[in-house]
């Protein structure tokens, strides 16, 4: 882009035009990632690190040849540890994988019904990240206590969640998001619950500095079209946010002149 | 001699480096992490590695997630 963007996204001292950070999951092929992906305009994209099948198809391509680091911010996860020492463990193999690259989602879960953040191991685990100089990215509950918590702790956003991951049931909770965006001095970011594009807008209007979303636009039905529509409103909704909207009021009031009708 | 591989028994050459253990599985050049006996062993020391019997061997790469 070669206009300066007057109101870019900072992460970890890094701008970013784009406020849709998006995940790489639950695609057909690697094809449809990287055609969503590139429409969805995001610059920073969720990665799993898993096992490396043994004897298995040694000459596929690579996600990471799809979604290259030279072109995109990589962001790591940790989906799938339940623990703290699990969680940095992947944490430390994601940037020796990066070559050295260390901004990580940290998301340590309960069970695997709620993929439910487990806050104490969550904790846990920002604390040795932090001082092993990750940045970390934080995947929470909306509790605005623990959120204002792992701020104090280093993290470089936090993200709490909207509904639970893979639902699309929206913002289930906007009162305790605008509450820890009230207090936070890092950005908020709604991650997880999004299922339609007016869930990402209405993130975005309430204020949030963006929204990191997969299944909503993976588990469409035309996922590029739909990673095009939440570009769209995560733009809609975040210039709506710094236009402030009218205020709501209980009787209708005439958009055209009263005066000078006929008759 | 054997070794543990991602949980799997695999046998390779008694003294094998981490480079060679790479090119026996095929995944020479590819974007991968190891971790040898937890503990992380960075790219650029994986030819000076040599692996020793009943050493247990993480591999992992990126694949696509949220």
């Amino acid at each position: 882009m070669s206009e300066q963007n007057k109101d870019p996204l900072v992460i970890a001292g890094k701008s970013y035009n784009s406020r849709l950070l998006v995940g790489t999951g639950k695609y057909k092929d690697l094809e449809e990632t990287g055609l969503a992906i590139a429409a969805s305009g995001a610059e920073i994209v969720t990665v799993a690190v898993r096992r490396t099948n043994i004897g298995q198809n040694p000459g596929e391509p690579n996600l990471l040849d799809v979604v290259s680091p030279d072109r995109y911010t990589i962001l790591p996860n940790t989906a799938g540890c339940y623990n703290a020492a699990d969680a940095v463990r992947t944490c430390k193999l994601a940037r020796e994988l990066l070559d050295g690259h260390d901004l990580v989602k940290l998301e340590v879960l309960g069970d695997q019904k709620t993929l439910y953040p487990n806050i104490v191991e969550t904790l846990k685990a920002c604390e040795e990240l932090v001082k092993d100089n990750f940045k970390v990215m934080v995947y929470t509950n909306d509790d605005p206590i623990v959120a204002k918590q792992l701020e104090e702790m280093g993290c470089v956003a936090v993200m709490p969640l909207g509904s639970l991951i893979g639902s699309g049931l929206g913002i289930l909770n906007p009162h305790n998001i605008r509450i820890i965006m009230e207090e936070a001095k890092v950005p908020i970011l709604v991650d997880a619950g999004v299922g339609t594009a007016s869930d990402a807008a209405v993130a975005m209007e309430m204020g949030c500095e963006g929204v990191l979303m997969n299944t909503a636009i993976a588990a469409a039905n035309n996922p590029i079209l739909m990673a095009s529509a939440m570009k769209k409103a995560i733009e809609a909704g975040r210039e709506c946010f710094l236009a402030g909207r009218m205020p709501r009021k209980k009787y209708a009031s005439a958009s055209s002149p009263l005066e000078g009708t006929i008759g | 001699m054997q070794i543990q591989v991602n949980g799997d028994s695999i046998e390779v050459r008694d003294g094998a480096t981490l480079s060679e253990l790479l090119d026996q599985l095929g995944l020479a050049g590819k974007r991968v992490a190891i971790e040898l006996n937890l503990e992380i062993i960075p790219r650029s020391e994986h030819g000076q590695t040599a692996l020793r019997t009943d050493d247990q061997v993480e591999i992992v790469h990126a694949i696509g997630g949220g």
